[in-house]
Order: structure tokens, then sequence, then C-alpha cells
């Protein structure tokens, strides 16, 4: 698979996830392709920055500079959205007030607490709503290819990138499977690439519980 | 009644002075108080202490005073984007105090609400949390952020009437509605000054009380730019 095909299978996969009328914040990079595979499934899209209902990119006459999600990008409003402020908008998020947050991650530990806004050795200078979701979000879905470019996994027993907050995450989707996490425990929910369970095991140096209903290759 | 429109920004010039807190609206550069930073940019205030989610984009805004050397700290939430601002940091010539983007928010609306500080769950466990005193709250871990305030309040509103009730544009609001609550001195600028009893009630998101100035933008949008008239 190329590197669009395999962000877009995990996007297609996350899609899967929400549900009709949710409120859904969507992180940058990988999350942001949700929208392309809702299937006419309506969610409203809150951007931190302070809009509920968020609509697709402009054509070249709607563009308005103010008009802007949290990844800067120019947006459009969907019908029934609203406009706030920052405080407002954190409240919602901090408040629990938002369903789902599909955020995306460098790392994820055994206990499901995620690192996604920092590398070791860079300068840590950039955190932006982060940590807010993080903790606040009802529902929190990572989304990651499972290896790094150097083929290391990004499931691992302890954090070596700075952690995001200690709250253990509901779901890890990747292209070559879905995880739960549970005391310390990693679950494989279901496989959707062409690794088998008994592949992921040795792939990932950590303890696996197996629990894929379907094992057959998409 | 006071007037608070000026008919030039260089009549604001002498409000800014050496190693004063700025609370500076705007997120990117949507709800950026583009005119009166030039006008600071002008002025050779420096040692400034900015608060605002980012230093401003490539020569527009904020990133103008950072460039010249005005600023001395900056507060906020993400400035991985300036990356003169990263290695000004790491060459020690800029300090950096890094705060989650809700944390920065609640911060200043505490600020401008009579609150000291407050306890959140974000960034508990983290290098953000480092320092900062730790509480458990019906057996969850919390921190405690304390309220930022500022001596002056630079922000971006869609209209003013002429007492300084203000609206605002899309998500040009972001974090303008708190940093006009914050400051001592709070200057707005507008694409547009009415006349009082002109705009509805309902619709005014700062109310007057805590507006000093009002002065009208000198840009204008172009595309997804901002462009000096």
């Amino acid at each position: 698979m190329s590197k669009l095909d395999v962000r877009a299978v995990i996007a297609k996969r996350i899609a899967q996830e929400l549900e009709e009328g949710q409120v859904v914040n969507l992180g940058i990079g990988i999350p942001t392709l949700v929208t392309s595979f809702m299937e006419g499934k309506e969610v409203y899209l809150q951007s931190e920055n302070g809009l509920l209902g968020m609509g697709p990119p402009p054509t070249e006459d709607q563009v308005d500079a103010d008009l802007i999600s949290a990844g800067k990008e120019s947006i459009t409003i969907s019908s029934g959205a609203s406009f706030f402020d920052s405080a407002d908008s954190f409240a919602m998020i901090r408040g629990g007030h938002i369903d789902v947050a599909v955020l995306g991650i460098l790392q994820v530990n055994t206990m499901g607490e995620i690192a996604n806004w920092a590398v070791p050795g860079q300068p840590i200078l950039g955190v932006g709503g982060a940590m807010d979701l993080v903790v606040g979000a009802k529902k929190v879905i990572g989304a990651a290819t499972l290896f790094t470019k150097d083929g290391e996994p990004k499931v691992v027993k302890d954090l070596s990138y700075p952690t995001s907050g200690i709250r253990q995450i509901e779901l890890l989707v990747t292209e070559y499977a879905v995880f739960a996490f549970e005391n310390g425990e990693v679950i494989v929910k279901e496989i959707i690439g062409d690794l088998s369970f008994e592949e992921l095991q040795e792939r990932l140096s950590i303890p696996l519980r197996n629990e894929a209903i379907s094992l057959i290759n998409m | 009644m006071k007037n608070k429109v000026v008919q030039c920004v260089t009549e604001l010039k002498d409000i800014f002075k050496d190693n004063q807190v700025i609370l500076a609206g705007g997120f990117g550069l949507s709800g950026s108080p583009l005119t009166v930073i030039d006008l600071m940019a002008e002025t050779d205030v420096k040692g400034l202490h900015i608060v605002s989610n980012n230093l401003g984009d490539h020569g527009i805004g904020l990133h103008k005073l950072f460039i010249q050397g005005q600023i001395e700290k900056a507060i906020g939430s993400f400035f991985t984007m300036n990356r003169e601002a990263v290695v000004a940091w790491s060459e020690g010539k800029l300090e950096i105090d890094l705060i989650p983007q809700g944390t920065l928010a609640e911060a200043l609306r505490c600020g401008g609400a009579g609150i000291g500080g407050f306890y959140t769950k974000t960034a508990v466990g983290t290098e953000l949390a480092k320092g900062k005193e730790e509480r458990e709250i019906d057996g969850e871990r919390y921190i405690f952020e304390k309220a930022i305030k500022g001596d002056v309040a630079i922000i971006r509103a869609k209209t003013a009437d002429r007492l300084g009730n203000l609206t605002y544009h899309t998500t040009a609001r972001n974090f303008n509605p708190m940093m006009a609550t914050a400051a001592s001195v709070v200057i707005a600028e507008v694409d547009e000054i009415l006349e009082v009893g002109e705009l509805d009630p309902e619709v005014i998101v700062t109310p007057h009380v805590y507006v000093d100035y009002i002065v009208q933008t000198k840009y204008t949008k172009v595309g997804e730019s901002y462009v000096k008239a």
C-alpha cells in the first residue's frame, strides 16, 4: 500500500466508529481524512478555535481569511453551526461535552497513554489543544500507522516520547489492526491488514490479547 | 460620552512602554490586530512579554515584533510554526512559556473575572505540569494554573459602536473576548465603527465597559491573506 492508501485505510476504519449525531473533534493529519468516509452519516465537527459545525473546504470565492480550522486551513460552516470564543470552546472540550476526539498519535503505551505533541531531542514549543482533548473528550480514538519510518512499533511498553496526559484512550486504529487498552493489557480487537495476530505479536515487543473476531484479510 | 475612537492609530503610540505584558488576540492571523501591531513595530518599545496563542506568521503580525527583537518572552500554546522563534529560543534569545490552549484561554478568562487561578486535569502527569501544585478532587488529579492579566490588550473585532461595544466575525473571535477583560488598557481594532444604538444588543459579545480605545483597521482580506490597504 502507498502511504496515501494506508492513511485512507485508517481514516475509513475510524469513520465506522463514529455514530450519527455525535460531536467530534478531528486532529491534524490522518484524522482530517475521516470526513471523506462518512457515507452520509452526519456528525458535528468541533474546531477548537471556536466553531461547532465545520463544513468542507471552501471554493475559491467562498474563502474568508477569518474562517479557519484549528489546523489554520480555510473552511466553511455547515447548517446549524455556531461560533464562540476560545474559553467557551475549551469549556466544551474540558467539560466533557465532546463525544469523540480523533487524534494523531506518535506513541501509545500498554496503559493506553498517548504521546502526540513533542519529539525527544527537539525543542518543545507547541502543544495547542492536544492535552485538553486528551483529558476532556468522552472517547479518544488514536490514529496512526503502526510503525515509524524506521520500522519501530508505535505501541510500546513505555513511552519514549513525552506523554500527553495520564488518560487511557479507548481505541487505536492502525492500518494493520484496531487496538483497545484494558488495565495494562493491549487487546487486538480487529485485524484489518495483512499481518496475522501471530505476526503482530512478533513485531510488537509487548504481550497482546487476541479478541479479533474476523481474521479475513481485507 | 467619552470618545474612545481614535482618528489615527499613531495617537495610541504612548500607551506602549518597555517590559509591558501585552495580550494579543488571534489564532494564526485570524483575529489578530495587525494595524496596532504595525504601530508597535514602529516604536522602539522592547522587552515585551506577549501573551498570544502563537507569534503571527512570516513577517506579519506579532512575527514582526519578534524579528525586530522587541519580544523578551512569549506566553502561548503553539510556537512550532515560527521556525525563527524556535531557533531564538534554543539560543536563549527568547523565553517561551508553553501553555495548553485551553489553559491559556481559561487563565485569561480568570484574569478578567477577578479569579486568582483554577485547577484543571489538562497536562497532569506531563512535562507542562512541572513545578505546578497538584491536588486530588473527587478522586482525580488536578494541577493549579494561575490567572493571566496584562498591561495592554490589543484585540480584533468586526464592529464597534462609539461606546466600545463589540461584535466579532466567525473564528476571528478566538481569544479576543477574554483578552478584552484581562488588561488595564484595551485597544480594539475593528472593520467598522457605528453610532451608539446601531448594534443589536443581542449580538454584542464584548460590552463597552471593557474597551478603552477603538481604531479602524488598515487591513482588508484578499483570499486567504490580510493585506494592508
